[in-house]
């Protein structure tokens, strides 16, 4: 049994895949007419700031295929390996994947500071945008893109916090719509060979 | 203070006439083993640890706690991701259990000892050690290689080293 198959095995992941973003959208769509809710409702209007001060709305992934990634800097695991693989997929494609754009956004602007998002994003790469808004604009964007966040307490006292959020990566085409979802579980192989489609399809 | 650099582990294990030459440790008949560190970006908070722990005894064991001085507080923590692709993570107040003459992995997407409000941020190539505490096996220092977060855990160099300082590389199946 190799260690992926026992990570599989032991995180109980998302197997769902792209499917799962699917599922995602129905899960936190919420209302009424949960059943109208596809895939292409991901993607809309939001107003963040990066790490260089500048503003970014859903306008500048107009013209390129994007990655969409939310996260926190308190996270060390699904985060940084996460972060660590777009880098790998960035390396891995080369002069055929220098239009796509890669955002990471924060859950949690109270404690990541534009400055420790920006070190923390360009440890794995130069080429990603690191993302932060106030408590309303991440509120924001995260509905735009049916992701899911919730803060949870650690209730030992010291204030310390976690936060849930949704780990899957967000492929966007270059007319901003959604076109599918990188799932933690999924291989280099895989995740490339998506990205590869992406950039056709963009 | 500087984490132990290998070197300095290398002056620990003679001086102890300790561990041989792989990178792991026993106590008991718990074998831990390829104990690391992903090396956390800069401005990271937080730092998680890995390693495989094999019970050869036939009676469970339980990881219950962890120790260290890097970091301000240590916990035993577990990340799920659910079909909607939400990811958890939580601390395992009860610790993990290790089955009779079985093994588990801490890896990423997995369990993993959390590291909070670390003091000085590890770089790839530091030795740490670290506590652990089982609950019937007692208390062991592990030290923990710090190593690049690039690759999936099945990709990952395990880092052998020998008596003499010198570090083999090969590759993890
Ligand atoms: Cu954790």
């Amino acid at each position: 049994m190799t260690k992926r198959r026992l990570i599989v095995a032991l995180g109980i992941l998302g197997l769902a895949a792209a499917l799962g973003i699917a599922a995602l959208a129905v899960r936190y769509g919420g209302g009424e007419n949960e059943a109208a809710l596809q895939p292409v409702d991901i993607g809309g209007p939001f107003t963040m700031t990066d790490q260089n001060g500048e503003t970014v709305t859903e306008q500048d992934l107009l013209g390129h295929p994007s990655l969409v990634f939310f996260g926190y800097t308190f996270c060390p695991d699904v985060c940084p390996s996460t972060l660590a693989e777009i880098a790998g997929w960035l390396d891995t494609l080369g002069e055929e994947g220098k239009d796509l754009a890669v955002y990471f956004v924060t859950v949690d602007p109270a404690r990541d500071t534009a400055e420790a998002l920006g070190q923390y994003a360009g440890y794995f790469s130069p080429r990603i945008v690191a993302l932060r808004g106030n408590a309303n604009q991440t509120a924001e964007i995260a509905a735009s893109y049916k992701a899911y966040y919730k803060r949870i307490e650690m209730d030992d006292g010291t204030g310390d916090y976690l936060m849930d959020h949704t780990a899957a990566v967000y492929l966007m085409k270059s007319d901003g719509t959604f076109f599918d979802a990188i799932t933690f579980t999924a291989t280099p192989e895989e995740a490339v060979a998506k990205l590869r489609r992406l950039i056709a399809a963009s | 203070m500087r984490f132990l650099r290998p070197l300095a582990l290398v002056l620990v294990l003679m001086a102890t006439g300790g561990v041989a030459s792989a990178h792991e440790f026993e106590i008991g008949d718990l074998e831990l083993d390829h104990p690391w560190i992903a090396e956390p970006p800069p401005g990271a908070p937080t730092a998680a640890g890995y390693l495989e722990i094999t019970n050869e005894s036939d009676a469970a064991d339980r990881l219950i706690a962890v120790r260290c001085v890097f970091a301000r507080k240590a916990e035993i923590h577990e990340v799920t991701i659910d079909a909607a692709g939400t990811m958890q993570m939580r601390p395992l107040p009860d610790g993990i259990e290790i089955p009779a003459g079985g093994t588990v992995t801490l890896a990423r997407g997995g369990y993993h000892l959390m590291f909070m409000h670390v003091a000085e941020r590890p770089v790839a190539g530091d030795m740490i050690p670290v506590t652990l505490i089982f609950e019937h096996a007692g208390e062991i220092d592990v030290m923990f290689s710090v190593q690049k977060p690039g690759m999936q855990d099945d990709d990952h160099m395990d880092m052998d080293m020998d008596m003499d300082g010198t570090m083999e590389m090969e590759s993890g199946q």
